[in-house]
């Protein structure tokens, strides 16, 4: 066959380069612009390098907010991953208990981000929500307002029972995939239940565990709609996040130099962060014992 | 060591089966022996590997007993029965290494450490994966992972019986001998039990002492290739083994002669006395390599148009066309083959006579 060179299909690639140039690229671009320059007002700009980020590197409340965002996303993994397994092993395997427990699931995921903050807020109110005034009327003093351990209880519960479904629901979806056989393998290899799920099913899972450990971490890393809805980032400083800060930074106090550095340096982690965390996932158990 | 004994098995895969169709097996009654290589053969979803399972426990039977050297163990979990599976496709503990996948079932039982790497050592040696044992398990090609999954039934010092679910379907062509050698092997030096499904009836020749040919869910004939090839109990028996099938043509008795059409075909007197005393449907039967072609007439012989001739190397397959129907004969390569037209010959000691499909005898 003929070779055929032809340089216009080049032009078949022009609508995606339009497409992710718009989205992603020139608006990143801008920020970038931004982070190097100082601006006034309108037409009044003055290029200042790399002063912001170092600003923002020194930026005593920045780090408070950076180990309060890993706290939050490593107690997030630590309990929403092995609990989305559990109630994915729990799950019926056929009958209507299938499409009951999935809807039932799935049902907290589709509420509006800020709608489950207004919720939570309400039903942990010590004088008209139904969990907080429980709690106070058996006499354990609990106020996420005025109690900084109070709001992250509050906040963390929030998270759970809102995210911690999608962990098992794709758990779930990686378990159905398990062919049949491997647990009759397993049977007559008189394997406990442990050593199933330890040999078979956990190994089977990791692909999809890897994506719901991804999106999991990304999602709490950039948590902002319900902790804002909730606590304001209060009480004091206590549930201040990243993105709460940078917020505070670029809306309230108008500082878009900093603020645009801050958000190069905070997509630069959250990158970094999945990059390691892929990699390890792709290399468990996959590598060679001498 | 163990005898399996089926005692009256159905199965049915609906929670109240109504009447016989329900059924994927409808009544299995016999006796595996011993140390026997026994293959399960039948066309796919005639019930081979629900019977298989049946006897590995992964599925308990509707109706009936299975025992294992005259104890009943119906309702034993598989991983109680001494019993070990290999499937369709390799089962393997992905991120274990060969030795542990070997060692596997050894450690679910609680055997001690120094029993388990002599035992894992000698399967590995018979198997001929001692190379392979500190390599992860999922690097492996189809083959061996094959045996590593067999290797996990062959371990267990307690194991009397292997059953096989089609394991050679995802092995390369070229593999699949040497395989089914190793497993030939392997019986004779182990003497096991081993059973063995296939919908392939050159593996089930030529691994097994003893096919058994299932239709529908019901045992048709169990006996050796060669009583499958030469006296085939029923017509399924006949079409399904060989390559192209028995040949059949309805007939009525007349005698020692059979009719076929308007052509008479002379029987011996054994099997026309059999005939006269069965009842239904007439069908004569015959193996193509059998049927001998003659380019005049002679006594008994029928005329029939030659349609096509296949060379297969060492053997042609002649097709032949006779009023309403087709019939085949095989050739050796040598034997010249009359064109256009061939008088028919059937030796009458390689005829059968089936009635309603069954043979008579």
């Amino acid at each position: 066959m003929e070779k055929w060179d032809n340089n216009k299909a080049w032009f078949l690639v022009l609508p995606v380069f339009a497409i992710v140039a718009f989205s992603a690229v020139i608006p990143l671009m801008t920020v970038v612009n931004y982070s190097v320059q100082d601006i006034f007002g309108p037409g009044q700009r003055v290029f200042v390098g790399a002063e912001w980020f170092k600003a923002t590197l020194a930026d005593r409340r920045l780090h408070e907010a950076l180990w309060r965002q890993f706290l939050f996303s490593g107690l997030v993994l630590l309990i929403e991953m092995p609990l989305g397994v559990m109630i994915a092993l729990a799950m019926p395997k056929r009958g209507w208990g299938v499409s009951f427990s999935l809807v039932t699931l799935a049902l907290p995921l589709l509420i509006p981000w800020n709608v489950i903050g207004t919720i939570w807020l309400i039903f942990t109110r010590p004088d008209i929500g139904l969990f907080g005034s429980i709690i106070n009327s058996m006499g354990i003093a609990f106020d996420h307002t005025a109690s900084p351990l109070d709001a992250w209880i509050t906040l963390m519960l929030m998270e759970v029972w809102h995210w911690t479904p999608l962990v098992a629901l794709l758990a779930y979806a990686g378990l159905r995939a398990i062919p049949e056989v491997y647990y009759q393998a397993a049977k007559i290899d008189g394997a406990s239940a442990w050593a199933t799920f330890r040999y078979i099913q956990l190994p089977k899972m990791r692909g999809v565990l890897t994506i719901a450990l991804l999106l999991r971490f990304m999602d709490s890393f950039l948590i902002y709609a319900e902790p804002f809805v909730l606590t304001g980032g209060g009480p004091g400083n206590s549930t201040t996040f990243l993105s709460i800060y940078l917020v505070k930074l670029a809306v309230g106090q108008f500082d878009l130099g900093p603020a645009a550095a801050f958000s190069i340096i905070y997509f630069l982690i959250v990158l970094a962060l999945c990059f390691v965390f892929y990699q390890v996932l792709q290399n468990v158990g996959r590598g060679e014992k001498a | 060591m163990a005898q399996v004994e089926l005692h009256e098995i159905a199965h049915s895969y609906l929670r109240k089966p109504k009447g016989e169709s329900d059924y994927a097996l409808k009544r299995i009654h016999n006796i595996w022996d011993d140390g026997g290589a026994y293959a399960l053969l039948g066309p796919s979803g005639c019930g081979k590997t629900t019977l298989l399972n049946i006897i590995s426990g992964l599925i308990t039977p509707t109706k009936g007993r299975v025992l294992f050297n005259g104890k009943d163990i119906t309702s034993l979990p598989p991983e109680q029965r001494n019993i070990a599976q290999v499937f369709q496709f390799p089962v393997l503990y992905d991120t274990m290494t060969v030795f542990d996948n070997l060692a596997f079932p050894l450690r679910n039982r609680g055997v001690h450490r120094r029993e388990i790497i002599q035992r894992v050592h000698e399967v590995a040696d018979i198997l001929d994966l001692t190379p392979f044992l500190k390599n992860r398990a999922a690097g492996l090609d189809a083959s061996a992972k094959q045996k590593v999954s067999l290797g996990r039934g062959l371990v267990r010092s307690d194991v009397a019986a292997i059953l096989f679910d089609e394991p050679l379907t995802v092995i390369d062509p070229h593999m699949k001998w040497q395989l089914r050698r190793k497993l030939k092997q392997i019986h004779e030096q182990l003497n096991l039990t081993f059973i063995y499904v296939t919908h392939d009836q050159v593996e089930a020749l030529t691994f097994a002492d003893k096919v058994v040919v299932m239709c529908e869910g019901e045992i048709i004939q169990i006996g050796t290739p060669e009583d499958l090839f030469e006296t085939p109990e029923h017509t399924f028996v006949g079409y399904f083994i060989g390559s192209p099938g028995m040949n059949f043509l309805p007939c009525t008795l007349e005698g020692n002669i059979a009719r076929v059409d308007d052509v008479g075909i002379p029987l011996d007197e054994e099997t026309a006395a059999l005939g006269h005393k069965a009842q239904g449907k007439m069908e004569l039967g015959i193996r193509p390599s059998y049927v001998q072609l003659r380019s005049k007439q002679e006594e008994g012989s029928i005329p029939a148009r030659i349609r096509a001739v296949e060379d297969q190397g060492n053997f042609k397959i002649v097709v032949l066309s006779l009023p309403g129907k087709t019939l085949w004969a095989k050739v050796p390569e040598g034997r010249p083959v009359p064109e256009g037209k061939a008088w028919l010959v059937f030796p009458k000691e390689k005829l059968r006579l089936f009635a309603d499909g069954r043979l008579v005898r």
